[in-house]
């Protein structure tokens, strides 16, 4: 399945870029993220601390046991600091 | 119940006054403004960053969560992203109600939800200083206290 990933603020720095469609089997975000970190230094480094890592399924804060469905949008980011 | 995410400046006034005609019900009104600050004394400029896709959902979420925990008249939100500098207003709330109490506390709950629950990062660049505003332990422990704050 392919989904859309998105990174933001520090996440997307280290990633070195804002968005990106990957095709993947992975059944969760745990899965995810697990994939992502053996693709590349930029990655291993954004993904390090999963624990100062935020997620977002489809617009909506997840964990990393929510499951992933085709063509949905995952968002990486750290801890928000509106206000 | 109004919630805009902009780039342009807000005229506060304005929009208080505009806030106020339309709730002819509420006996209180209580606002917060955001202001960027520059703790250091070199800070040129602080770059809010915000996930479009979500952000105007998660401000209606919180939004509504504040009218009905606290019996709100009504209650507006008004967040900045871009370039903002020292002095600027980044954001603002306005609560109404019939009673102080509830507009207080209404949008002391809305402060409390929108720093850590509203998709916006603050990243502060001063000449030779770049920083990521981070969240702190107590912010997660304000949204936990609240919890324990009955219905109104």
């Amino acid at each position: 399945m392919k989904l859309n990933i998105l990174y933001f603020a520090w996440v997307r720095e280290r990633v070195g870029h804002s968005r990106e469609t990957v095709e993947t089997d992975a059944a969760t975000v745990a899965d995810l993220v697990v994939e992502l970190l053996q693709r590349d230094e930029g990655c291993a480094a954004a993904f390090a601390d999963m624990s100062a890592i935020c997620v977002a399924v489809d617009q909506e804060l997840g964990e990393l046991t929510t499951h992933l469905k085709d063509s949905c949008e995952v968002a990486f980011f750290p801890p928000m600091t509106g206000g | 119940m109004v919630t805009r995410v902009q780039e342009a400046a807000f005229d506060f006034s304005v929009e208080v006054n505009n806030f106020q005609a339309k709730v002819k019900s509420a006996g209180a009104l209580v606002t917060f403004t955001g202001i960027v600050r520059d703790d250091s004394g070199g800070l040129d400029y602080m770059h809010i960053e915000h996930y479009p896709a979500m952000t105007e959902a998660a401000l209606q979420k919180i939004e509504t969560q504040a009218i009905n925990k606290f019996g709100l008249e009504d209650a507006l939100v008004i967040h900045r992203y871009g370039i903002l500098t020292p002095g600027e207003t980044i954001m603002m709330v306005a609560t109404a109600a019939r009673h102080r109490k509830d507009a207080f506390a209404g949008a002391d709950y809305l402060m409390d939800y929108l720093k850590s629950r509203a998709p916006f990062w603050k990243k502060e660049v001063s000449k030779d200083h770049t920083e990521w505003v981070q969240a702190k332990s107590t912010d997660e422990a304000a949204l936990a206290a609240w919890s324990r704050v009955p219905k109104a």
